[in-house]
């Protein structure tokens, strides 16, 4: 088998938050009908946690599960399980209204640490991003500049960040020029 | 800036965030239409300076398309709400009767 590598194969930048390609990551598109019990279970089984709320994202380590859209849900897990598990999701909800599809190689993860990481996101997205507007776990689809991103806080001081594979080095230079050192703006 | 709410996802998203449709609950006109009935469904679209229905679709959110009741003039939001329908429900009526009497748009008032 190939020798799979992530979009930047984890670059860094240290400006006034750090920034880091976060390297390969399972993902795993799960569309249906997400009251069904049968669908939450397939996808809270395949990540071990709980079912998230609307707008929300429940992640441990590199498992997780997010709210795309009211028939969306993103799966996460380590890279190498994601196949298995989408054949697994795929064969439970085989009699089920649903779509599985294993997109890992279509995304780039990105980290952005410090305590001023959330200025470098309020620079580049649309998102009011005070701290008692936008908290841990809540889960956020919107564009970064140009280009379609999603990201949700780990902690306090850590987001990560989704967006496709190849806009990764875009994002990427994105994401250095809002945490340029001298660049703080101050806003919360 | 025009900020809408997702009746879907909840997101309050600025105009950036989103993509315009057009002129909302608009009659397909099909087999059967008379030709002025289908130059109408195909080409007549209202401008108001007022009170507008609109689609509108959360492109770079959850994807849903939905609907959006507004003025054109200033701009003020009455509602946002489900793209599965064909009429504005009747609290977004309500909502706008409250604030502008008398109003009425296409076959709606």
């Amino acid at each position: 088998m190939s020798n799979a590598v992530s979009a930047l194969q984890a670059k860094t930048y240290a400006g006034f938050a750090e920034i880091e390609e976060a390297g390969l990551r399972g993902m795993i598109t799960l569309r249906g009908d997400l009251s069904s019990t049968k669908v939450k279970n397939a996808a809270t089984g395949a990540a071990s946690v709980d079912f998230p709320g609307m707008g929300e994202c429940n992640c441990v380590d590199e498992k997780g599960v997010a709210w795309m859209s009211p028939d969306e849900l993103l799966v996460m897990t380590p890279y190498a399980d994601a196949q298995p598990a989408a054949e697994k999701i795929a064969k439970t909800l085989a009699k089920t209204h649903a779509l599985v599809a294993n997109v890992s190689d279509a995304r780039a993860v990105f980290f952005i640490r410090g305590p001023n990481a959330r200025e470098v996101i309020a620079k580049l997205a649309p998102v009011d991003l005070s701290p008692d507007r936008f908290k841990p776990g809540q889960f956020r689809r919107t564009r970064l500049a140009q280009v379609p991103a999603a990201f949700w806080m780990r902690d306090a001081e850590t987001f990560e960040l989704i967006c496709f594979r190849s806009v990764a080095g875009y994002v990427f230079d994105l994401l250095c020029n809002a945490a340029q050192p001298g660049s703080e703006v101050g806003a919360f | 800036m025009l900020i809408l709410t997702c009746p879907y996802c909840g997101v309050e998203a600025d105009e950036t965030e989103l993509q315009a449709g057009g002129e909302a609950h608009i009659k397909r006109e099909t087999v059967g239409s008379s030709d002025e009935d289908f130059e109408d469904y195909l080409f007549a679209r209202q401008n108001p300076k007022g009170i507008h229905f609109e689609r509108w679709r959360h492109v770079y959110g959850c994807g849903k398309w939905f609907h959006v009741a507004r003025c054109t003039n200033t701009l003020e939001v009455f509602g946002t709400y489900s793209a599965q329908t064909t009429e504005p429900p009747q609290d977004i009526r309500d909502k706008i009767s409250g604030k502008r009497p008398g109003w009425s748009w296409g076959i709606f008032s």
